[in-house]
Parts: structure tokens; C-alpha cells; sequence
């Protein structure tokens, strides 16, 4: 079996800014396995700009900001092999993958798990009415239009309001369809507010928040779809029908971590559904790391190529002979109105001076404090005037301000006032 | 009359608010101060979108304008944009359609296709 010091699933923003981070602290031997025909994973797509403000502080497109990443790549000579998907990886580190050459199983001496996300579709959320052709995922059409050169259709309605639905509103209306609505479950919406504005209310796009789609009309292909009102239970009300002529309904209800290997491989789980991982992202399997879309979905990729970094870094550290300690750990947890915190643990002989915390808020809230304490007391506290579930939040934890290696670190919202 | 409207510079979204003499207010960095008084007197955005292209592998390049145009004029470029047709091998950064539709900025590729 061939032999290799660092393998990494997916040749995305997230495992791409890994290698070049391994590569830079000394690791040579390392194997990037892209499913696709082309580095860069999901930015191939998203040829919108808007990327790449915090990492090379200008405003680039998708394959702009990805293409800096392959060059980062190739000037290395960093090694990457296309179209190859990776079917298996056990807990002693042999990934098995496919490709136009066939079965082959590596051992690595780390692995890095960038393989990035996937949408939530229909059968997710068991919409009533029929099954027609002209249901798709917004990413999917976004994929099609963007990529191969083909719109899905010219009467649309978008269920989501995630921002993948949204930039899909605006790009389908330049491209001539007409976009009817946007309907979102909660009532607020799950995009940046930038995208309302310059996606939705630019071209008049109506967005019915606290509304779902209560029916699928047509047989063959759509040809309608109702919407309802929904109550604080998310139930449709009756009577609040509100029809739509459409052949096309794109869905942006949610993106989910790509992180069946890991599964397989009996990293343990997190609430995220991706794995749990200490604060240098490694899972409960030494030497295997994750990060990015596939440890948990990211609303910025400048965070993802961050995050990236993290996990290529401290791969080369374990290569070149660093040690977790299995012993003793602070557990970190979600507290009031927090919905996850990564990383899951924190294991302080291998942590650096400064700890990123990420996490997010259950439900948009103003005026409140992020409270960090450690074994119940209260270490760090910052006023945020505005916080919404669709932006993760990130503090760089001291490592000084945690005074002992075990215990319990809380992350929770406390009201101003309180 | 004041305007409130959602800046778009950054994935911050701030809220601002702009009055009659162009002062804006809310912005949480100087980008936004640009922004918000711009935004009032003659709304403009970069477009994006893609080109056909007869390459190998690929069939659509994507493209954007090298610096914004007139909000009012996204449709009218897009007719344009969709005209054109590219034949590999095109440079990122490379002019598809100078000054595109008189609006004085040009019409490039944002990624290179070889073949």
C-alpha cells in the first residue's frame, strides 16, 4: 500500500488552505483527493462577488478568490489528483478512494477532512402535494446555470431564504426569469442583509417571511405552488393560501456537513453533524482533522480558508511529533441561547496562546452580552448590539484566562441588564 | 428627508442612514460612508454573470464588470453579455467586451479556461 504523511478529502477553499498551511510549516509529502473535474469546490459556482474582504481585503468572484488558492497550490507543487472520490476511511488512517484509475488505498499518517457540505432537499422536509419535475435545489440550479450554461426555468418561486436562494433570485432575474417570491418558515430571514437588499428588494422580489410552501401543484413537471401562513408551531393556517404560478421551485432550506466518512470511520459526532474536534480541529481519532463546511457550515469563506489553516497547521505539528494529550480536557458547551460551540473540547498542552471559539446564536437577538466562563465563572463578557443565527460568531479566547486543564467552558447569552 | 437603507459593502450589512446633505450615519467603516451617500444619488452595482464559451470542457465563462455600472443599467448589459461568445484560451482578468455598453468600464473573465 502506498504510504503518505498527509491526505486531504477535498480540494475545496478549506482543504486547499490546509495544504499550503502543512506545506508551509514543512510537510512535503501531502495528497490533496478533489471528487471533482476542478480545484476549488463550491466557489466554481458562485461567481458572484463579495469574497475575499477580510482575506485579501478587496472584493473578488468565486473563482477569482479560488483561483488565488490553486495558484497557492501549484507554486508549492503541492499534489492533487482530480475526479477522485473518496469511498472509505478507517481509524487507523487508510483512505480508500476512486478514481479514472481505479480502487486505490492509501495509509496517511494524518487526514485532513475538507469535503464541504450538501443541500437539504424535498425529501427533508416532506412538502404535501405531488412530485413533480421543477423542484430543485437552489444550489443545484445554481450549479447548472452558473457551470453548464442552462437555466432551470422562467417562472420561480425560491423556498428559503438562505443566501444561496437569494443570490439565485437575483441571478435568475438577470437572467429573464421571473422570480415571484421568496418564502421563509422563520420569521426572519436566514441570508445576510446585504443579500435582502441587493438581491431582493433590487429587483422588487417580494419576501413572504413566517410563510411556507403549503402545496406542490402538477403532474408531469410543476405548474403551481401554494404558500401558507404558519403559526409559532411552524403549522400552515388554514385560509392563508396564496398561490403561485410557477415551473420551477428552488429550495434553499439548509446546508448539511459532507461528513459520512468520518461517520464511518467512528469519529464522534457533534451536534453540527459534523465530528467533535479539539481546538487545533482535530476528531476523537488521532491525526484526523476537519474543517471547514464539513466540521460545520460556514457563512463566510474567508473563515472557512481560516479554519483551513488551523487544521494544516497543527497536521504538520502532529507529523513532525507534537502530542495530544488524551488525559485531561475542558469540555466546551453551548450555553443560553447558543446554539454550538467549535471547537468541542479544548486540550490545553497542545493549545497555542490565543483559542478561537466559534459559534452561533439560536435566535436573532439585540443588546446582549456573549458570557464565556470556565467551571461557572464568568471569564470574558463583550456587548453585542446585534446578533443573528446566520452569522457565526468568533472570539479568540486567551489561553491565560483558563486556569486549569479540566473542567467545563460555557459559551451563553446574558441580557443587558441582567 | 433621511433614506434608511442596509449597506452592501461588507457581509456586515449595516444600517444606514443617509440625509439630505449625503451625512451618513451607522456605518461602521468608512466604506459605508461611500456607499450610503453613493447609494443615494446614483445607485450603482458590479454585475456578474457568464459568457458562452466554446471550450473543451466548459460552455459558459463567468465574467464581471471591472468596476460598477448604473443599477438602471444591469438589463440593458446583460442582453449584451449574453450576445457574446468567447473561443478558448481566455487569461483571469482578461477584457471580453471594452467599455461595455458605453458605461465606461469593461467586461472580463474571472477564470481562466485553457482549452
Amino acid at each position: 500500500m502506498e504510504n503518505r504523511d498527509l491526505v486531504i478529502i477535498g480540494g475545496g477553499s478549506a482543504g486547499m488552505a490546509a495544504a499550503v498551511a502543512a506545506y508551509d510549516k514543512g510537510i512535503r509529502d501531502i495528497l490533496i483527493l478533489e471528487r471533482t473535474e476542478f480545484l476549488g469546490g463550491i466557489l466554481n459556482q458562485c461567481i458572484h462577488n463579495g469574497f475575499g474582504l477580510h482575506e485579501f481585503k478587496e472584493e473578488l468572484t468565486g473563482p477569482e478568490f479560488l483561483t488565488r488558492f490553486v495558484n497557492q497550490v501549484k507554486e508549492r507543487g503541492i499534489e492533487y489528483e482530480l475526479e477522485a472520490n473518496v469511498l472509505s476511511l478507517t481509524n487507523d488512517r487508510v483512505v480508500t478512494y476512486l478514481s479514472k484509475k481505479g480502487k486505490k488505498s492509501i495509509k496517511a499518517k494524518a487526514v485532513i477532512n475538507a469535503a464541504g457540505c450538501y443541500e437539504r432537499n424535498a425529501g427533508a422536509i416532506g412538502i404535501p402535494g405531488t412530485r413533480p419535475a421543477g423542484v430543485i435545489t437552489a444550489g443545484q440550479a445554481q450549479l447548472y446555470l452558473n457551470e453548464f450554461g442552462y437555466m432551470v426555468g422562467k417562472k420561480v418561486f425560491i423556498l428559503g431564504s438562505g443566501d444561496i436562494g437569494l443570490i439565485m433570485a437575483r441571478r435568475m432575474t438577470l437572467e429573464g426569469a421571473k422570480v415571484l417570491g421568496v418564502a421563509e418558515i422563520m420569521p426572519y430571514s436566514n441570508g445576510l442583509n446585504r443579500n435582502i437588499q441587493q438581491c431582493l428588494k433590487d429587483f422588487d422580489i417580494p419576501l413572504y417571511l413566517s410563510h411556507t410552501v403549503s402545496k406542490v401543484i402538477g403532474k408531469e413537471h410543476l405548474e403551481a405552488i401554494e404558500i401558507s401562513k404558519v403559526d409559532e408551531r411552524m403549522r400552515p393556517i388554514p385560509g392563508t393560501e396564496i398561490r403561485f404560478d410557477v415551473d420551477t421551485l428552488l429550495l434553499s432550506i439548509g446546508l448539511i456537513p459532507n461528513n459520512s466518512i468520518l461517520d464511518q470511520a467512528g469519529a464522534i459526532g457533534s451536534s453540527t453533524r459534523g465530528s467533535k474536534v479539539n481546538q487545533n480541529m482535530e476528531t476523537s481519532i488521532p491525526g484526523v482533522f476537519s474543517c471547514g463546511n464539513v466540521l460545520h457550515v460556514h457563512d463566510l469563506v474567508d473563515y472557512v480558508v481560516e479554519e483551513g489553516r488551523q487544521a494544516g497547521v497543527a497536521a504538520a505539528a502532529y507529523l513532525q511529533g507534537q502530542q495530544r494529550s488524551d488525559g485531561p480536557r475542558i469540555e466546551c458547551v453551548p450555553g443560553n441561547g447558543i446554539g454550538y460551540v467549535v471547537p468541542s473540547w479544548i486540550d490545553m498542552e497542545s493549545a497555542g496562546d490565543s483559542i478561537p471559539l466559534k459559534f452561533r446564536c439560536r435566535k436573532p437577538s439585540k443588546n446582549v452580552y456573549i458570557s464565556i466562563s470556565f467551571n461557572g465563572k464568568e471569564v470574558k463578557k463583550m456587548l453585542k448590539l446585534a446578533m443573528i443565527p446566520s452569522e457565526m460568531e468568533i472570539i479568540k479566547l486567551p489561553k491565560n484566562l483558563l486556569d486549569s486543564n479540566q473542567g467545563k467552558l460555557e459559551v451563553a447569552l446574558v441580557a443587558k441588564g441582567e | 428627508m433621511e433614506h434608511i437603507l442596509t449597506c452592501i459593502v461588507c457581509p456586515r450589512g449595516c444600517e444606514l442612514h443617509v440625509d439630505e446633505n449625503f451625512n451618513v450615519t451607522g456605518n461602521s467603516c468608512p466604506r459605508g460612508a461611500v456607499y450610503g451617500a453613493q447609494e443615494i444619488r446614483d445607485p450603482r452595482r458590479t454585475l456578474t454573470s457568464t459568457v458562452k464559451c466554446r471550450g473543451k470542457v466548459l460552455r459558459v465563462c463567468p465574467v464581471k464588470t471591472s468596476g460598477t455600472i448604473r443599477k438602471a443599467d444591469q438589463f440593458r448589459i446583460m442582453e449584451i453579455v449574453n450576445k457574446t461568445e468567447i473561443v478558448p484560451p481566455v487569461a483571469l482578468g482578461q477584457v471580453i467586451v471594452p467599455n461595455i455598453g458605453d458605461t465606461g468600464v469593461d467586461l472580463i473573465a474571472t477564470r481562466a479556461i485553457d482549452e
